[in-house]
């Protein structure tokens, strides 16, 4: 496994990379990450908060403001590490230039972990801050979603490594979004609690990510005790690591042949 | 003195495919050294190998005196690399992609913005600092990248058809650049397939086809080693040009519509041709081609 580890310094230039690309197009890029939870906490929240009132024992908007925080840093981080990693590695060859400088495989792929991780925390500081202006954040502890949404970043980042090592085209993508993102972001507790689902459909969504996410996150959002830490914690560490190690191996078979 | 690469007995394979075949071969510190061979003969393979990018299936491979596959990253440090297809940084201009680059090799920023002005006004390409690369021609970005590999002052060159697709004024600028280099010392390693480039600028060359060794020695010893002095390019009908070729001690051969006519004396033959209407013919000095396509035989290679 020695092979596999990062030389942190050679991972921060390929961060630093990434950054002075997204600060080139910085606007576009906040707009369009930032504009669809924005909508979905004024429209939901606000239309279907009506609805449900308090019954939730916080009111709605700051419930789906934390999922909503939780499932945008999944999204960002999906699709950057599918997306823009893939246009690195292959269309663009990126890659194969700096493979030509003392930077391996696993500095690189450490680079794009670190990158989308602070992507989606650059979108999620913006997504924290007009919740707290709509009144949806009740407690101070709330400044500790930010790391959490870097580990959130880190996890769904190297989940998806492993799709991009193994894609053909953009549009095996397609696949890991219908079959794993959207169904997460529907039935995760974004949106409502996960105990209203069925017995065998909660143990499924137990087993997934982003349920994890937003049971750290709704506390420090809302103020209620934060329980069973420890198990989301490792639950989103596992999924980053596993994935960082298994895109590793599976990058370095495809590039280094 | 001193040899920067030696491989050994080196073999690569792909699959069941064998593209390279027990190579061996040394290249001495500040050399120009060449690597030539149709399309498909191993040579990015080998150069591929050389950057640690590539496993070896067998042998030894010593850049820097240090085996690769444990040194990579060292051997890479001090090393610069021109691939053979473009690989710039779209979203960057002229400057940016040089100043990222040197970043990989953790230049501190008043080296690399010092190196990276000196780089730019070497390859002529000061006044485009800012420019973004889609706005480059591509003999600017071919130069572009040959500054890039330069960006850590590298020991070895490594180049590969750092010509190919560029017009002849951009390629001359380059062999210009290139011989500086080799005058200031820099080891050069380059594959081509424009043997023009190859004797122009290698002091040694080897010529490689189906991952093996074919030939090796300086661009002029692999001339009067193969060939004879002088050649004949010859248009016209065969059987007319043979009957009056006929009698001579030279050699001809026929590639598509021409032939060729190889002798250690061209004068008989120029003699008796010239008094022949009908048949065009040029006459000129045997060259690297002529050895290539020798060696290399004349099928057409994919």
């Amino acid at each position: 496994m020695h092979a596999t580890l990062p030389r942190w310094r050679s991972a921060l230039q390929v961060w630093r990379r990434n950054s002075l690309v997204w600060r080139r197009l910085m606007g576009p890029s906040l707009f369009i990450n930032f504009g669809e939870p924005f909508l979905y906490m004024l429209g939901l929240g606000y239309g279907l908060g009506f609805f449900i009132g308090n019954s939730m024992d916080m009111p709605y908007l700051t419930f789906l403001a934390s999922g909503i925080l939780a499932s945008a840093a999944m999204n960002i981080a999906s699709f950057e590490a599918m997306y823009s990693v893939y246009t690195r590695m292959v269309p663009q060859r990126t890659y194969d230039a700096i493979l030509a400088a003392p930077i391996e495989i696993q500095d690189i792929l450490a680079g794009e972990l670190l990158w989308c991780a602070t992507k989606s925390v650059i979108n999620g500081t913006a997504i924290l801050i007009v919740a707290s202006l709509l009144g949806a954040v009740h407690d101070w502890r709330a400044v500790f979603v930010i790391p959490v949404i870097f580990l959130i970043g880190l996890c769904f980042a190297g989940t998806a490594l492993v799709m991009t090592a193994k894609a053909q085209g953009y549009d095996f993508f397609n696949y890991y979004v219908t079959l794993l993102i959207t169904p997460m972001f529907v039935l995760s507790g974004v949106f409502y609690p996960v105990s209203s689902l069925p017995h065998w459909l909660q143990t499924v969504v137990q087993i997934l990510p982003l349920a994890h996410a937003v049971d750290l996150l709704r506390p420090l959002v809302s103020g209620r005790p934060l329980s069973n830490a420890g198990l989301h914690l490792a639950v989103l560490v596992t999924y980053a690591t596993v994935g960082y190690f298994i895109a590793a191996h599976l990058i370095r078979k495809r590039l280094l042949v | 003195m001193q040899n920067v690469v030696e491989m050994n007995a080196l073999v690569k394979k792909f699959d069941e495919r064998t593209v390279v075949q027990g190579l061996s071969l040394a290249i001495p510190a500040g050399a120009c050294f060449g690597l030539l061979g149709p399309n498909g003969a191993g040579k990015t393979t080998t150069l591929r190998m050389l950057l640690g990018q590539s496993p070896l299936d067998g042998g030894s491979l010593h850049v820097f005196g240090l085996p690769i596959h444990e040194h990579a990253r060292t051997v890479r440090r001090r090393t610069g690399v021109v691939p053979q297809m473009d690989n710039l940084d779209p979203d960057f201009t002229v400057a940016e992609n040089l100043r990222v680059y040197g970043r990989y090799f953790d230049l501190p920023t008043v080296v690399l913005e010092k190196r990276l002005r000196e780089l730019l006004e070497f390859v002529g390409l000061s006044d485009r600092a800012d420019s973004r690369i889609g706005t480059l021609s591509g003999g600017m970005k071919r130069r572009l990248t040959i500054a890039r590999a330069l960006i850590n002052d590298p020991e070895l060159i490594v180049l590969d058809e750092p010509t190919t697709g560029l017009d002849p004024q951009a390629r001359h600028m380059i062999w210009a650049r290139l011989r500086e280099l080799r005058t200031a010392g820099k080891t050069l390693l380059l594959t081509t397939h424009f043997m023009e480039e190859a004797e122009r600028l290698c002091d040694e060359l080897v010529i490689i086809d189906e991952g093996k060794l074919l030939e090796q020695g300086t661009p002029a010893a692999l001339i009067r080693r193969h060939v004879e002095p002088e050649v004949l390019e010859l248009r016209g009908q065969e059987e007319n040009i043979r009957a009056m070729l006929a009698g001579l001690d030279g050699r001809l051969e026929n590639v598509g519509d021409t032939l060729y006519y190889y002798a250690r004396d061209a004068r008989p033959a120029t003699a008796r041709l010239e008094k022949q209407l009908g048949t065009s013919f040029m006459h000129r000095p045997a060259n690297l081609e002529d050895v290539f396509l020798k060696l290399t035989g004349r099928d057409l290679r994919d």
